[in-house]
């Protein structure tokens, strides 16, 4: 049954969604939502959306409470929280809204923020996916299914033909051969799929800050990419000297020591794609977060390994670099010629977290 | 009236509301008919948000009462056992999946509640056919929807809830100024008496150059200008400040006539829930008081003894933050039924000094019962504690007064002492803890700018939100509106003019 106050309810979740897109960079850039993020709604902070009144301040206000304690011992707690009466406020920290918003529905409002493309898939003429489509009508099936209308003709005509039908007394009685019910078909739809390796250098220059900024810009790579594709794998690496595949728990908890090959991550990457994905029937992207520092003459190696492995099989190669107090920065650098020749090596320089809104935008800008 | 969606009372439900009609009444309870019925959580949480009505017009704010009362329940956070409004039948919605003694407890409870909306002066003047009213308001508010959009409409809306509180509660029961005759906007355009008239006498041709001699006409006429001149110079418009500035608007802003009616609308509704505020404390410990009469004396039967007390005792948990309107009002009700019972007031007992002789006071007069129904009669919040708040009573209640430590940006206890205690309580109290606003000038600098002025009592205003109304106020006014407070212990006028603040000292 329809209720009047659902139709409140609905327009005040609009308001609030209203509120989360305005504040949208804000949220992408501080990170806080990813450690709310269930598996398919993400619940998100809001400040409490209220009507204002002129009303009292803390500064001189007071009450009366009940219960032990000396003079000087605080309260805790803001008073008139719970009654709904009292002086509320909406002080930092005080009268948090929570609310609930699917992943896709975010990914929505990113992309309308960050006027991101949708992406184009390749192979999608190779994956079917097989669905139920309820298109047809069968003579057996479960009651639930039924479908009245037809049967209530099928009982007319039988009726009619039989002269048992009165017009002054128009009762229609079905029996078991007029029964129709709907049925469906299996109809196959092809399916773009994907999927991502994350790489992320944990070598001791990486500090704590830095491994925020990746995680938040992954989360919002996987909201996104997730959209886009039905069915989403994603591969986790972390490397110093030498490379290992994790699991994404570990991905953001880890923390190494010790020094840096790019190139060993990049071998285990290849690894990774040619033995779960076939290029033929998957989007691949790569992400790699790295401060920028690699051990001298391993930036060739690696050089070679994109251009003669991955490049020609990824529909993105993202660099992001961060900037650790140790690292060089000099990667980057290197890769700027290769980003050049090819249009799916991706270059970003992420300083700081406000730099994690514009290196998305550069990341998935591309569309592809 | 059917609400839709309600059920009939079960048939030992009815059992247990004839018999605690016929207890209450047996006590002198005087009630209106009361019509229970059975709600489920999700239309207990709707019934809540809308404020015990089954019909409100359309805002978003319900919905988000609502989300927070039946994800709090869900949650197993809250959980509301009743909802009682003050209307003629009085109309209880009781929870479904109550246990029986809960239900026992909630009608009693009820009972309580009807019978101080029927008797406490204070509900007097507010609409008993409010159903009727508010399902008509909803019929209004829909129709503007309907030909000027939904946006528009909440926008209105939203601003006019915004000045909600800017009522006068006492307006009620006083009359503060003479009724105009000829409907509120005529008053603008009263032509004067000092127009119309113009000095001269009556006389013949040949007489008039003695009789109204020329020069002296023309000084009176200059002076008249002169006094009319520095009549409208100093007159401010309204008279005298004004505390019901929703009626200030209604009759002097410029509004479309589907703006005026939303006003008077959201109005109406302000004044008919404004008595309910003024007298929490005092009818939920009188609801308290008659729920634990009735229950402890007649209801409950031995195997509901321990549920009853978890539950009562549940509703009597007070807080250090937060003083419960349940407690403080029941133990003040049985205090003075106590004191009355017992012959202590009067000069006699305020002039013993011999705290032996005050302990063991006992006069035998037993007018405690009697007492407690004037004071249920006659008294609100404010004058109740203001009345019957006793040293006695504070230390028995571990009463403390608290306030905000600015270095410790922390509520911390301020005192024990009683004087502090009352003041601090008698404080909060008034005007429900809100802040006095008075409009003060309607013409301000005669450019027909809005000039109101908080009445300081030593807590100052909370200044964001102070500009965001003002700002909803300008919608109504649509011209500069100004507030006289206090920032920082300054004098300030705060101003918006429809493209920004000014934060001017005075």
């Amino acid at each position: 049954m329809s209720r009047s106050i659902d139709r409140d309810n609905q327009r005040f979740r609009s308001i609030v969604r209203g509120k989360v897109r305005q504040n949208l960079r804000k949220y992408i850039t501080n990170g806080e939502m990813i450690g709310r993020k269930g598996r398919e709604l993400v619940s998100i902070p809001v400040p409490n959306i209220d009507i204002p009144h002129f009303r009292h301040g803390d500064k001189g206000s007071g009450g009366v409470g009940q219960g032990e304690g000396d003079v000087g011992q605080p309260v805790g707690g803001r008073p008139g929280d719970g009654d709904g009466k009292g002086q509320a406020g909406d002080q930092p920290g005080a009268h948090l809204r929570e609310v609930e918003i699917s992943l896709d529905e975010l990914a929505q409002m990113l992309g309308e923020e960050l006027e991101l493309p949708n992406v184009q898939p390749k192979g999608a003429e190779n994956l079917k996916s097989v669905k139920s489509k309820y298109n047809s009508i069968r003579q057996t099936g479960p009651n639930s299914l039924r479908h009245f209308k037809r049967t209530y003709k099928q009982a007319l005509k039988r009726m009619i033909a039989a002269k048992e039908y009165d017009p002054r007394r128009p009762m229609i009685l079905p029996n078991r051969e007029d029964e129709r019910f709907r049925s469906w078909n299996d109809v196959s739809l092809p399916v773009a799929n994907a999927a991502i390796v994350y790489i992320m250098d944990v070598s001791g220059s990486m500090t704590d800050d830095q491994k925020d900024i990746v995680r938040t810009e992954a989360f919002w790579i996987d909201t996104w990419l997730r959209r886009q594709y039905d069915g989403l794998q994603r591969r986790y690496v972390v490397h110093d000297a030498v490379a290992h595949e994790v699991d994404e728990d570990t991905f953001y908890r880890i923390r190494e020591s010790g020094g840096t090959r790019i190139s060993s991550a990049y071998e285990k990457t290849v690894q990774i794609l040619e033995r779960d994905f076939p290029p033929a029937d998957w989007n691949l992207y790569v992400f790699q977060f790295s401060d920028g520092d690699n051990w001298g003459d391993d930036t060739n190696r690696c050089n070679q390994l994109l251009t003669e492995y991955m490049l020609p099989i990824c529909n993105l190669f993202c660099y992001g670099q961060v900037h650790s107090p140790y690292g060089s920065g000099e990667f980057i650098k290197k890769l700027q010629p290769l980003g050049e020749e090819w249009e799916n090596l991706i270059l970003s320089d992420i300083p700081d977290h406000d730099a994690i809104y514009d290196s998305i935008k550069l990341f998935l800008g591309t569309g592809r | 009236m059917s609400l839709g969606i309600a059920r009939p009372l079960p048939q030992e439900l009815v059992d247990v509301q004839a018999e605690m009609e016929a207890l209450a009444a047996g006590y002198g309870l005087d009630f209106f008919e009361t019509i229970f019925e059975m709600v489920d959580y999700e239309e207990m949480s709707m019934l809540a948000a809308y404020g015990g009505f089954p019909i409100r017009y359309p805002h978003w704010r319900f919905g988000a009462q609502y989300e927070e009362l039946s994800r709090g329940y869900s949650y197993g956070l809250q959980k509301i056992y009743e909802m009682v409004i003050n209307t003629d039948p009085c109309y209880a919605y009781l929870l479904n999946n109550n246990e029986l003694v809960d239900q026992k407890l909630v009608i009693a409870h009820v009972y309580g509640h009807c019978d101080f909306f029927k008797c406490n002066a204070w509900f007097g003047g507010t609409n008993r056919r409010m159903l009727d009213q508010m399902a008509n308001h909803a019929a209004r508010v829909n129709r503007y929807i309907d030909r000027y959009g939904y946006e528009k409409v909440e926008e209105f809306i939203d601003a006019c809830l915004s000045l909600e509180d800017l009522i006068d509660p006492h307006s009620v029961h006083i009359r503060r100024r003479e009724e105009s005759q000829t409907g509120p906007r005529s008053q603008l355009h009263r032509p004067s008496e000092e127009e119309t008239s113009s000095g001269r006498f009556p006389s013949k041709n040949y007489m008039e150059e003695f009789i109204n001699p020329p020069d002296v006409l023309r000084k009176q006429a200059e002076d008249k200008a002169r006094k009319h001149r520095e009549l409208s110079e100093s007159r401010r418009f309204p008279d005298d400040p004004q505390r019901d500035v929703l009626l200030f608007l209604l009759e002097h802003a410029p509004l479309d006539e589907w703006q005026h009616d939303l006003l008077a609308i959201i109005r109406d509704e302000a004044y008919y829930f404004a008595p309910q505020g003024q007298t929490k404390i005092m009818n939920e410990g009188w609801a308290s008081y008659w729920h634990s009469t009735l229950m402890t004396r007649h209801g409950l039967t031995d195997s509901e003894l321990v549920c009853y007390a978890e539950h009562h005792s549940g509703t009597m948990a007070s807080s250090p933050n937060r003083l419960n309107p349940y407690k403080l009002g029941i133990e003040l009700f049985r205090d003075i039924e106590d004191r009355w019972n017992k012959g202590q007031f009067g000069p006699e007992w305020e002039q013993c000094d011999d705290l032996v002789a005050k302990e063991k006071w006992d006069r035998q007069v037993g007018l405690g019962r009697e007492k407690i129904f004037e004071v249920r009669r006659i008294h609100n919040d404010l004058t109740f504690i203001d009345t019957f708040l006793t040293t006695d009573f504070c230390a028995r209640q571990k009463m403390f007064s608290f306030a905000f430590n600015e270095s410790a940006e922390q509520y911390e206890i301020a005192s024990r002492e009683f004087v502090q205690i009352k003041q601090q309580l008698l404080a909060a109290l008034t005007n429900h803890g809100r802040p006095f606003i008075y409009l003060v000038d309607g013409n301000h600098k005669n450019r027909g700018e809005l000039y109101l002025s908080h009445d300081y009592q030593g807590i100052e205003l909370k200044q964001d939100e102070a500009h965001d109304t003002l700002i909803n106020l300008h919608k109504l006014w649509s011209r500069p509106v100004h507030i006289e407070t206090v920032v920082d212990d300054e004098p300030t006028v705060l101003s918006w003019d429809g493209h920004s603040h000014e934060v001017t000292q005075k």
